[in-house]
């Protein structure tokens, strides 16, 4: 593993295998009496958040509390970045007080990278989504997710499963993210989304697209519906939220031209009758509420496996 | 650590070339078998037992014994596995290692005798980072524990009530476990000359 997590293009194959191994293991943590393992004490994670969030911080600090690590909690309001601080200078603020993990929120793309290698901290940074760049936990837990569901053999293998991932790609952190991370284990993605919504460069991503949603489905091992991030668009990207929501949207009559196992995920936070409806989201099918579940086992994972081991004395 | 001295102490007469074979597939067993009724003998029976294997090899030495003690009291002991890796006090000298897979029993370990199965006793350090995690699984009311070979060297107050082999090794020798199911054969053999400078020592990862 490299020392920081920023993209999920940085995870080999072997890498994502590792993590999602790690995050097996762990997973059975959540049924034992004493949810808490030593291996980060002494260890101090930062939760940097300069944009809103419940369960990604929230998922975060259990996450880093279960390895003994202690958190402190940084959000933008309520503290100096509300006075027009600047990033370099809550960086320096971080480093003097000594934090060995950052894990960092921002509205920006690209904030993560430059806390990383600006050479402000030392600690390892953690992406917890950058503007609309990426969010590369939610891949794995989403990675994670799939492979208990869909996995063939060993934890993490998802060779030849048809993925469809649904609605605001443009926007979605999460969508390039899973792009990515499924694509490097294996399985087959296709976008789906209103041509508006697909990004400028989606061909040289490693997936298929496609604009009609009933002709994906079908075939699809899993469906993850993206929610239509409106505080993101300015513009007439689709003419009304009804046409959307009839177009692509995911409703009891689509989920049932779905395979007997094909699973229906949700990144959160999902608004109801847009995107999916509440038939859907409360279906058996849908593994939405399990994603977060398991995104506590694969956050321990990755801070497990960036903090846990000797300190990165700068070899990478 | 406690001062150990460099000098071989393999008993005179031994030849340590490289992979001398010291226990072969049929003293494993036989060792195995004697452990299994010393268990047996030590706990009045296998009521309340619970075997704990440390990964990798001490969880197929577990289920040996586990089936042992099925044939002669036709009682299925409770076996699972515990990793220590979390809970180890070199985690930080290294990088982050793999962790190994834990299952316990579901009855749980509270109230039961565990007995930790491991391959070889050495410094004594996975003992202790295994009753680590032992405290956080529960409260057993007694902890034993169970090795094929104790080489001696122990850094910490800990010993074994069950010894498959007591071999008396030099700290730069090295004991290697192969077991089948993990590995092709059942054998413990020895490997380095003593003395020769720079030769690994310890135990296995």
């Amino acid at each position: 593993m490299k020392r920081h997590l920023l993209s999920a293009a940085d995870l080999s194959r072997d890498d994502a295998e590792l993590v999602l191994q790690t995050a097996a293991e762990l997973r059975s943590l959540a049924d034992r009496p004493i949810k808490k393992l030593p291996a980060l004490r002494g260890r101090t994670v930062v939760n940097l958040f300069f944009e809103d969030s419940t369960r990604t911080r929230i998922s975060f600090e259990a996450a880093a509390k279960r390895l003994s690590a202690d958190v402190i909690n940084f959000s933008a309001k309520g503290s100096s970045l509300s006075k027009g601080e600047s990033l370099k200078d809550t960086a320096l603020t971080l480093e003097a007080m000594g934090a060995d993990a950052v894990v960092v929120r921002h509205g920006a793309s690209g904030a993560p990278h430059r806390l990383a290698h600006s050479g402000w901290v030392r600690s390892s940074v953690v992406n917890a989504g950058d503007g609309t760049h990426e969010h590369p936990t939610q891949a794995l837990l989403d990675a994670f997710t799939l492979s208990r569901h869909l996995g063939r053999g060993k934890a993490g293998s998802l060779d030849g499963r048809r993925v469809a991932i649904v609605g605001d790609v443009l926007h979605s952190r999460v969508a390039r993210s899973n792009a990515l991370l499924l694509a490097t284990l294996g399985a087959e993605v296709t976008l789906v989304a209103p041509p508006t919504l697909l990004p400028v460069g989606v061909d040289s991503w490693p997936v298929e697209t496609s604009y009609d949603l009933d002709a994906v489905i079908p075939k699809a091992d899993a469906v993850m519906m993206l929610r239509v991030q409106r505080e993101r668009m300015n513009g007439g990207f689709f003419p009304t939220p009804r046409e959307y929501s009839r177009r692509y949207g995911l409703d009891g009559r689509r989920m049932a031209t779905l395979q007997d196992h094909t699973i229906v995920m949700h990144p959160g936070p999902m608004v109801r009758g847009m995107e999916i409806s509440a038939d859907v989201a409360d279906s058996d099918r849908s593994v939405i509420v399990e994603q977060v579940t398991n995104g506590v086992a694969v956050r321990m994972a990755v801070l497990y496996l960036l903090l846990g081991g000797a300190q990165p004395g700068g070899e990478e | 650590m406690a001062p150990v001295p460099a000098q071989p102490e393999a008993p005179p007469g031994a030849t340590p070339e490289p992979g001398r074979v010291v226990l072969d597939a049929r003293d494993i067993a036989r060792a195995l078998t004697r452990i299994s009724h010393e268990i047996l003998e030590r706990n009045k029976g296998a009521g309340d037992l619970v075997l704990l294997g440390i990964p990798s090899r001490g969880v197929p030495l577990a289920e040996r014994i586990a089936e042992r003690i099925a044939s002669v009291e036709g009682y299925d002991v409770p076996t699972g596995s515990l990793d220590v890796t979390m809970y180890r006090d070199d985690l930080r000298l290294k990088p982050a290692r793999a962790l190994l897979h834990t299952e316990i029993p579901e009855e749980g370990i509270d109230g039961s005798t565990v007995v930790l199965v491991d391959d070889v006793l050495f410094s004594g350090r996975t003992i202790r980072a295994a009753l680590d995690a032992l405290n956080d699984l529960g409260r057993p009311r007694a902890v034993r524990l169970a090795v094929l070979v104790d080489r001696g060297h122990r850094e910490l107050p800990i010993r074994a009530d069950f010894v498959g082999k007591n071999l008396p090794t030099s700290l730069v020798e090295r004991v290697k476990v192969t077991l089948a199911g993990i590995d092709d054969v059942d054998a413990v053999t020895i490997h380095g000359e003593p003395g020769t400078p720079g030769a690994p020592a310890g135990e296995r990862p």
